[in-house]
C-alpha cells in the first residue's frame, strides 16, 4: 500500500515538476517568438498592405460587435447609475459617472474581451489551420519567411485595431448613456455633458484608458499569433489552441487591467 | 545491413550508361537522422543526376518524406551530407538557403494552396515575393504555367472550388513557377481518382522533360511510378533496401520488392506490429 501511494506521489510531483517546467520553457519560447516577430517586423511594413488588410479583418469587422455592446453597456450604466445617484439627489452627476467607468475601465476591458474572443480567436484558428494543412510549410520551402509575411502583419494588424475599437467602444458607450439617462430618464441635457467636460480629465482618465487598450492590444494579438503558430498540426490541437487563446486573453486583459488600475489610479489623484 | 543493394543483389547503383560528369541535382550520402532518440534515417546514400525522375518509395512512415525535408533543409541530418547542386545544405545559412530554395519547388501532399487567395494569386504568390516584374508580366507567366498543367480556365477560382485532382495540379504549376531545376513530390498521387493519377503522372514526365528539371517522386504508388520515373530507391525501417531502373525493377526478385511490387499484405513487411505472442498474451489476462 505504501509503495503504491509513494507511486502516486511520485507520479503528481512528476507532473507538477513537468507542468512548471513546461509552461516556463513556453513562455520562454513565447518571449523569442515576440522577438522573432519583431524583428521581421520592418520587413512586412515595407508591403503595408498586409498589415492593411489584417487591420480590416481584426478591427473593420470586429467593429459591429463593438459598437452594439458598448452601445448596452453604456445605456445598463445609465440605468444603474441613475437608481444609486438619484438616492443622493446627486443624479446630473450621471455623465461623469458613464464616462469615467467607459473611458477608464470598461471601455479598454471590454473591448479587450470582445476583441480577443472575435478576433483572436480568428486569427489563432487561420494561422492553425494554415499550419495544418502545410499552408505554412510550403511558404517555407517558396523561400518566404512566415513570420514576416503571415504572422507579423496579423500581430500588428490586432495591436493597431485594438485600441481604436476600445475608444470607439467607449465613445458609443456615451452615446448609449446619454440616450438613456436623458432622452429616456429626462436628466438635464446641459448638467450631463457639462458635469462630463469638468469631471473627465484628458490626463490621467482618457490616457490612461488609451494606454490600457494598447497593452491590452499587445498582449491579445501576442497570445493569438502564438497560440496558432505553436498548435499541433491537427483538427483537435486547432480547436485547444483557439480556445486557449480566449481563455488565457480573458485571463491577461482581467490581471493585466488591475496590475496598471494599481499603479495607475492609485489613491490621491482621483 | 551495409551498402544499399540494386535489385539484383549486386554492387550499388548508378544509371546504366550514363556517366554524369556534372555535379549531380541532389546527393545524400551516408545520411542518418533521428528525432530525439528514435532513429528514423540510417546510412542513407542516394544520388538524383539531372534532368531524371527519382522515386523513393516504402510503406507510411518508413522515412521517406524525412528524405525530402533533408533535401530541402527544413531538417539537418544527425550525420552525413546533403548536397543539392554540390551546396551542403546543413551548412547553409538562412539567407544562402532561401536562395537556394528559390531554385527548387516542392509539391506536398495535398497541394497546400493558400486558401484566402484565388488559383491565380497561389501561382503568382512566389513571383510576387521574389520579382519585381511588372503586372503584365506576371500575369502571362501565371497563364502560361496554368496552361502547362490545363488549368488556365480556372485561374478566377478559388482552392475550396477545386477537386482534389485540380488542387494537385494548381500546386504543381506553382511548384514550376519560378522555373525551378529541382521538384520534389510529396505523395502525388495519394488520394486521387484514377484520371486524375494519370494526369499528374504524366504532367510530372513532361514537365520534367519539357522544362529540364530534376524531380523526386516520394510515393507509396508502385503502379503509377513505374510508368513514369526513371530510376527508383525502396527505403525500408529507414534504410535504403533496395534500388534500380524500372526494368530491374519488374524482374527483381528480392522478396521485399516483390511484397512491395505486388502489394502482399505479409513478406519482409510483416502483416503484424510487433507484439508478444499471441498465446502468451491471451492466457496472461488472468490474475
Amino acid at each position: 500500500m505504501s509503495a503504491e501511494l509513494a507511486h502516486g506521489l511520485a507520479y503528481w510531483l512528476r507532473r507538477l515538476g513537468g507542468g512548471v517546467t513546461g509552461g516556463i520553457s513556453r513562455l520562454g519560447f513565447a518571449a523569442r517568438f515576440l522577438l522573432a516577430v519583431l524583428w521581421y517586423s520592418p520587413q512586412a511594413f515595407r508591403r503595408i498592405h498586409l498589415t492593411l488588410r489584417e487591420i480590416y479583418f481584426a478591427g473593420v469587422l470586429s467593429l459591429v460587435i463593438v459598437l452594439m455592446s458598448g452601445m448596452f453597456v453604456g445605456m445598463v450604466l445609465s440605468l444603474q447609475g441613475y437608481e444609486t445617484l438619484k438616492r443622493y439627489g446627486s443624479d446630473e452627476q450621471l455623465g461623469i459617472l458613464v464616462a469615467l467607468a467607459l473611458v477608464r475601465e470598461l471601455g479598454p476591458v471590454i473591448a479587450g474581451l470582445l476583441f480577443a474572443s472575435r478576433a483572436g480567436s480568428a486569427i489563432t484558428a487561420e494561422i492553425g489551420l494554415m499550419k495544418t494543412t502545410e499552408q505554412l510549410a510550403a511558404m517555407e520551402m517558396m523561400a518566404v519567411n512566415p513570420l514576416a509575411r503571415v504572422v507579423a502583419p496579423r500581430f500588428w494588424g490586432g495591436v493597431v485595431s485594438m485600441p481604436l475599437l476600445a475608444a470607439l467602444f467607449s465613445a458609443f458607450g456615451i452615446f448609449g448613456g446619454y440616450l438613456v439617462g436623458v432622452r429616456l430618464i429626462g436628466i438635464d441635457e446641459g448638467a450631463f455633458w457639462g458635469q462630463m467636460q469638468a469631471g473627465v480629465d484628458f490626463w490621467p482618465d482618457v490616457t490612461n484608458g488609451i494606454i490600457k487598450s494598447v497593452v491590452f492590444g499587445f498582449a491579445v494579438s501576442l497570445i493569438a499569433v502564438f497560440e496558432g503558430y505553436d498548435s499541433k498540426p491537427t483538427a483537435e490541437g486547432v480547436s485547444t489552441a483557439t480556445t486557449r487563446t480566449v481563455v488565457i486573453s480573458s485571463l491577461a486583459i482581467l490581471a493585466l487591467d488591475f496590475v496598471m488600475t494599481a499603479f495607475m489610479f492609485r489613491g490621491g489623484n482621483v | 545491413m551495409g551498402a544499399p543493394v540494386n535489385v539484383h543483389g549486386g554492387a550499388a547503383a548508378t544509371i546504366a550508361g550514363r556517366s554524369e560528369p556534372e555535379t549531380p541535382a541532389v546527393e545524400l550520402v551516408d545520411v542518418s537522422f533521428a528525432y530525439d532518440v528514435r532513429p528514423v534515417l540510417e546510412g542513407i546514400t542516394m544520388t538524383i543526376p539531372r534532368g531524371k525522375i527519382v522515386a523513393i518509395m516504402g510503406g507510411s512512415g518508413c522515412g521517406k518524406t524525412t528524405i525530402l525535408r533533408l533535401i530541402g533543409g527544413a531538417l539537418k541530418p544527425r550525420s552525413g551530407a546533403v548536397r543539392v547542386a554540390g551546396q551542403s545544405v546543413p551548412d547553409l545559412g538562412a539567407e544562402a538557403l532561401y536562395h537556394l530554395r528559390r531554385r527548387c519547388g516542392m509539391l506536398f501532399q495535398f497541394g497546400a494552396l493558400f486558401t484566402d487567395m484565388s488559383v491565380f494569386e497561389n501561382i503568382a504568390f512566389p513571383l510576387r515575393e521574389h520579382t519585381d516584374l511588372p503586372e503584365e508580366l506576371i500575369r502571362d507567366l501565371v497563364l502560361m504555367k496554368l496552361h502547362a498543367v490545363g488549368l488556365r480556365g480556372a485561374a478566377q477560382l478559388m482552392p475550396s472550388e477545386l477537386s482534389g485532382g485540380m488542387a494537385r495540379r494548381v500546386a504543381l504549376a506553382r511548384a514550376i513557377a519560378l522555373d525551378p531545376m529541382l521538384v520534389m513530390y510529396d505523395e502525388p498521387f495519394a488520394g486521387l481518382d484514377p484520371i486524375s493519377l494519370g494526369v499528374i503522372g504524366q504532367l510530372i514526365r513532361r514537365l520534367n522533360d519539357a522544362l529540364g528539371i530534376t524531380s523526386v517522386v516520394v510515393t507509396h504508388d508502385v503502379y503509377e511510378s513505374l510508368k513514369i520515373v526513371d530510376y527508383l530507391y525502396f527505403v525500408s525501417d529507414g534504410r535504403i533496401v533496395a534500388s534500380g531502373t524500372v526494368a530491374d525493377v519488374r524482374e527483381s526478385m528480392l522478396p521485399f520488392v516483390r511484397q512491395f511490387v505486388d502489394g502482399q499484405p505479409d513478406g519482409p513487411v510483416p502483416f503484424h506490429y510487433p507484439a508478444a505472442p499471441y498465446r502468451e498474451e491471451l492466457f496472461a489476462r488472468v490474475g
